[in-house]
């Protein structure tokens, strides 16, 4: 597995509270990885981290094996990162936003920058503080993509925007890695969304990791459990429960599959990606990683 | 050309949909022997999904043998796919279960007691080994 970013141990504080803790990860190469979590969970602050603009108060962090701040030329050549709030200059035209771009960076493609623009029938002469949300986020993917990069960094992309907005935003975004086959790691509230577009997912929680894996192994994996009512750890099998939750007569729990079949008589529902991460929000003691993950911590 | 679409409710993994969909359409005569799929381009761009995702999709479906990919051309459905249902046959069969659902209705049953009823009878043929692919 070729790996686009690699934390080990890696750790952020502000005075006495740990925003990232203990964050061990790898990011694959090629997929696009959605970054889930809530508020204040540390998904700005690894994203921050991944390209230099905070130093790790412990542990590593490394982007195509580079290091952001001892290494910075070599890993912000390859990555290119949205803020939240997609900050543009407002009275800049699209054309010297980008003519900045072609400035600021050696690899620039202006002729694509100019193209995908054009597509989304946004005008090179506009004001940015005049375009709507939407077409000031396909700005900010147009800016960021001008730079050809192999990690495209996305913090919460799709915050402020509507639906359809969104939708044309992701659109933009899968079209952009079918065809250069880049790594993309995008955070975001919106679970839904992220599961026609990501293919892997990491859920920060509490400035820790709990989950890493590919999306679809993650959602076979974790099956609805409906029993009468019983206690959690007369849990039959190697199954892991993630979240229970009881009536005065059944319990229904979340679980995570092990390799013995679970009990006939319980019923068994498949559950969508959505259920499985707010199964893991609502409980921070649960958590998934990949083996590897584990072995580094501590 | 297949047109994919998704149930994002549906809580079935996007490449599962897309599988099942081409098998659908193979077994309905809607593609046939030698069609070629959309690129994984054409799916993305229609249904803004995982790029990975397409691929996984056509994978699992040439790993079933539904379909040959030839580099740099396509993926195409393969040659020797079961032939789709003859139309008088499906209009046949078509006829005897629209009467059923008739009386299903009429004895009380809704949509989802006729397919729990339905599932039932295909499970219990498989069980005795009356084999119903």
């Amino acid at each position: 597995m070729s790996v686009a970013l690699n934390a080990t141990g890696l750790g952020k504080r502000y005075g006495n509270r740990w925003a990232l803790r203990d964050c061990s990860l790898r990011v694959p190469a090629g997929r696009i990885t959605g970054l889930v979590g809530p508020n204040g969970a540390g998904k700005t602050t690894l994203l921050r981290m991944a390209v230099g603009l905070i130093k790790p108060t412990a542990g590593e962090i490394s982007v195509f094996g580079w290091s952001p701040t001892e290494q910075p030329a070599l890993v912000l050549a390859r990555v290119g990162f949205v803020p939240q709030d997609r900050p543009l200059y407002r009275r800049f035209t699209v054309g010297e936003i980008l003519q900045l771009g072609r400035h600021l960076n050696p690899r620039w493609d202006q002729a694509a920058a100019v193209a995908r623009l054009a597509r989304l029938e946004i005008a090179l002469n506009r004001k940015v503080g005049q375009l709507s949300g939407g077409q000031q986020a396909q700005v900010s993917l147009a800016l960021a993509l001008g730079k050809r990069p192999d990690l495209l960094l996305l913090d919460e992309p799709l915050s402020n925007l509507d639906p359809l907005a969104r939708r044309e935003f992701l659109r933009a975004l899968v079209e952009v890695v079918a065809a250069d086959g880049l790594s993309v790691i995008l955070s975001s509230h919106i679970v839904a969304e992220l599961e026609r577009v990501c293919d892997h997912l990491v859920i920060l929680n509490g400035g820790r990791v709990q989950v890493v894996g590919d999306i679809d192994e993650l959602v076979a994996h974790h099956k609805l459990l409906i029993a009468p009512r019983l206690d959690p750890a007369l849990i039959d099998g190697d199954a892991t429960v993630v979240q229970a939750t009881h009536t005065d007569r059944q319990s229904a729990m979340l679980v995570k599959v092990g390799s013995r079949p679970v009990r006939p008589d319980w019923e068994v529902h498949d559950v969508s990606l959505e259920e499985v991460v707010l199964a893991y929000l609502g409980n921070p003691g649960a958590a998934t990683l990949p083996a590897p993950a584990l072995e580094k911590v501590g | 050309m297949i047109h994919f679409h998704l149930d994002a409710r549906s809580g079935v993994p996007t490449y599962i949909q897309l599988v099942d969909q081409v098998r659908r359409a193979t077994r309905n005569g809607t593609l046939h022997a030698g069609d070629r799929l959309p690129t994984a381009r054409e799916v993305v761009a229609a249904l803004a999904i995982n790029p990975n995702t397409v691929l996984k999709a056509y994978t699992q479906l040439e790993s079933e043998g539904l379909v040959i990919s030839r580099p740099g051309l396509g993926t195409f459905i393969a040659q020797g796919i079961p032939a789709p249902l003859a139309p008088a046959l499906q209009r046949q069969l078509r006829r005897g279960l629209d009467s059923w659902i008739r009386s299903a209705a009429a004895a009380g049953l809704d949509r989802e007691g006729m397919l729990a009823l339905i599932n039932l009878a295909v499970d219990e043929k498989d069980k005795k080994g009356e084999h119903v692919a």
